[in-house]
């Protein structure tokens, strides 16, 4: 098991930059998620710790060895593929144990570690089945089992769960976390599903066109988003944006929209011009006193929640309250905001404004 | 009764099944005049109106293979009597065997220009396609392109630049020379169709194997080589007859060591018309490509990576 350090990290396909810069840490037995939207880069960064890419720049360290121009075999990870890329022309004992014969190792510690890592993943009485009848969720354990049966430094997985159905999916994600809880080996997972990120991630890395936006904890990154994009990416419905023009001031504690004034955490960085206020849906509540003030537009009934979508002079806001509250369509009513819960944005260039609130999650991310 | 859009109605399955057996007879009246013509006396294969019902005999098959001499009544009866059934076969004729013919010495000839180049086509064929198939060629559509052009005209027009590049390199006649020429004509084929099926398997496969622990060599022998033994074996097949059937590069080429069988066959009429020889010629001449179809067949037909990747 092993530490991965990511430095300055760069890939080039011809004129197109794939991955710019990267820097990251995953620790020794990490659950770590790299997030982020199709072509953002995340598969390639994933292929170039695997070594079935050439960085263009930078280093990659699996335990403190720099492997970047390793070939794969020699950096003793297992991959799980989307796709499984099982092979096709063997059947479940051969693929699981085809990781150890290319080791060399002896015929009855083969069987006996099969045997060892079907019991693990309940696919005992597959063993000698060929893969191609096998379901979805059978031939995601058998990918598995070829990745577990060498005990590697560390497992990455390129979106294990995109081929399967909904409903099965959701099982084979506590599958997957129970199996890393058990082994503890680091594990780097690649997804573009949030929920999947923040479900089972210890840490994730948030990228978009090739480019880190945020790294970190999900509960952090979710209530500190860095950047507008992480914001708007993580969280269904996604956090919300009062624009407006004005001024924060260093050390200021509330701003001003039209008329109304919003509290927020302490400002560490003074910024004039066009600005954001993020807000998530389940830190707006209703409220009649409230100065500012919003129109119903539309409602969600979701069970326990509603989501109530409001017209503002700001733009539109969408409000996660309890489906016991009242609320009409149509109906203007007044807006009020969690002091505690809000960040600021430089509308321009989308980053967070230093506060006393997210200081800490943004200086280590 | 219901009508059915995907079920064939039993006049319908009659109508398809005549017609096809009705066609495949067709095709397949040639090759049984060739069969049966070779199994004939001289005298009922040039018989008229041709005789379908007829005394097989073995005539054909012993001409083929042996060159005999007449003999006059006298040295005949000092012979003595005929030691084997193909010696009374001859003997009918006042003639004994005076030695095999060249008909096996041709046909190891094909034997070993067709199966040599078949298997350097698909050799090298297979590199090269793997090759396109997987990495970054710098121009690589117009050297794919390039290999297909060479085919664009038929081979026997550069039958002239051909027999002086020969005549210098000293490979008139030699079995590296019909290789290397049946090489050159199949190869733009079997890069072409080797590559569409390599395109075909996932690249995962190799990966998951290069992480594995295998090197990038091991990766193509023990995963993709097997994926692509269906195109391989199609493509081989073609290559295969298309070496084995040429006829013209290999009269203009060959004449003693490396004639192959096509050249040979005619050449066994001499001036007996002996019709049957030739026939037998041809049939046993047939088998080799059928009994190679035969066992490949297997793998023409077994779509192997099904269900093994979902898309």
């Amino acid at each position: 098991m092993a530490q991965i350090r990511i430095d300055n990290l760069r890939k080039e396909f011809g004129a197109f930059t794939a991955v710019q810069s990267s820097t990251f840490t995953i620790e020794d037995g990490e659950f770590f998620m790299l997030l982020g939207p199709s072509g953002c880069g995340k598969t390639t960064t994933l292929r170039m710790m695997a070594g079935l890419e050439l960085p263009t720049g930078g280093q990659i360290y699996i335990d403190n060895e720099e492997v970047g121009q390793k070939p794969a075999s020699q950096r003793d990870i297992a991959f799980v593929f989307q796709m499984f890329a099982l092979y096709p022309h063997m059947n479940v004992r051969k693929n699981i144990s085809y990781p150890l014969i290319s080791q060399g190792t002896p015929r009855a510690k083969v069987r006996e570690k099969v045997a060892e890592v079907v019991k693990i993943l309940k696919i005992e009485e597959l063993l000698d089945r060929p893969v191609g009848g096998l379901s979805g969720g059978d031939r995601q354990r058998v990918a598995l089992g070829r990745a577990i049966v060498r005990e590697p430094k560390a497992f990455f997985m390129d979106e294990p769960l995109g081929a399967l159905d909904a409903e099965f999916r959701e099982h084979m994600a506590e599958e997957l976390r129970a199996l890393h809880d058990r082994m503890g080996a680091t594990t780097v997972y690649v997804t573009h599903d949030q929920l999947e990120a923040m479900q089972m991630g210890d840490k994730i890395v948030v990228m978009n066109h090739g480019v880190v936006e945020q790294f970190g904890v999900p509960q952090k990154i979710y209530d500190w988003p860095a950047t507008k994009f992480v914001a708007q990416f993580i969280g269904s419905p996604p956090m919300n944006f009062l624009d407006f023009d004005g001024t924060v001031e260093r050390g200021a504690t509330g701003v001003c929209l039209g008329n109304a004034d919003f509290t927020v955490p302490e400002q560490l960085q003074s910024h004039q011009g066009k600005l954001s206020l993020g807000v998530r849906p389940e830190h707006v509540k209703l409220s009649d006193a409230a100065p500012y003030r919003g129109e119903i537009l539309a409602k969600e009934y979701l069970g326990t929640t509603q989501i109530i979508t409001l017209a503002t002079a700001n733009g539109s806001l969408k409000a996660r309250i309890s489906s016991a509250d009242p609320a009409t369509v149509g109906e203007t009513v007044g807006i009020e905001l969690d002091a505690r819960k809000l960040s600021l944005f430089d509308a321009t260039s989308g980053r967070a404004l230093l506060s006393t609130a997210n200081k800490e999650t943004l200086q280590n991310g | 009764m219901s009508f059915s859009v995907t079920q064939p109605t039993s006049r319908q399955k009659w109508f398809a099944g005549i017609l096809v057996i009705g066609y495949a007879l067709l095709t397949i009246l040639p090759l049984l005049w060739i069969i049966a013509t070779g199994f004939k006396s001289p005298s009922d294969a040039i018989a008229y109106p041709p005789k379908v019902v007829f005394e097989p005999t073995l005539e054909g098959y012993v001409n083929l293979f042996t060159t005999r001499t007449r003999l006059s009544p006298e040295a005949l009866s000092e012979a003595g009597a005929p030691q084997t059934w193909y010696d009374r076969i001859v003997r009918q004729y006042g003639m004994v065997i005076s030695g095999p013919s060249r008909y096996g010495e041709r046909f190891l000839n094909s034997v070993i220009i067709g199966f040599g180049s078949t298997f350097l086509s698909i050799f090298l064929g297979t590199l090269a396609a793997y090759g396109f198939s997987r990495f970054r060629v710098p121009l690589k559509d117009d050297l794919m392109f390039f290999i297909l052009s060479t085919r664009m005209m038929p081979p026997i027009a550069v039958a002239i630049p051909i027999f002086l590049m020969f005549r210098q390199l000293g490979l008139s006649d030699t079995h590296l020379g019909m290789i290397l020429l049946y090489t050159a004509v199949n190869l733009s084929l079997s890069v072409w169709l080797l590559k569409g099926f390599i395109d075909e398997i996932p690249i995962e496969y190799e990966e998951a194997a290069l992480i594995d622990g295998y090197t990038r060599f091991q990766a193509f022998y023990k995963v993709v080589l097997p994926q692509a033994a269906t195109g391989i074996a199609s493509t081989a097949i073609f290559c295969l007859i298309f070496s084995w059937n040429e006829y013209a590069f290999a009269v203009l080429l060959t004449s003693g060591t490396a004639q192959t069988a096509p050249p040979f066959i005619p050449t066994i009429i001499g001036v007996g018309k002996d019709w049957p020889a030739v026939a037998a010629g041809a049939t046993l001449f047939l088998v080799p490509v059928m009994v190679f179809t035969v066992l490949l067949r297997k793998h023409l037909l077994r779509g192997i990576t099904f269900g093994a990747v979902r898309k």
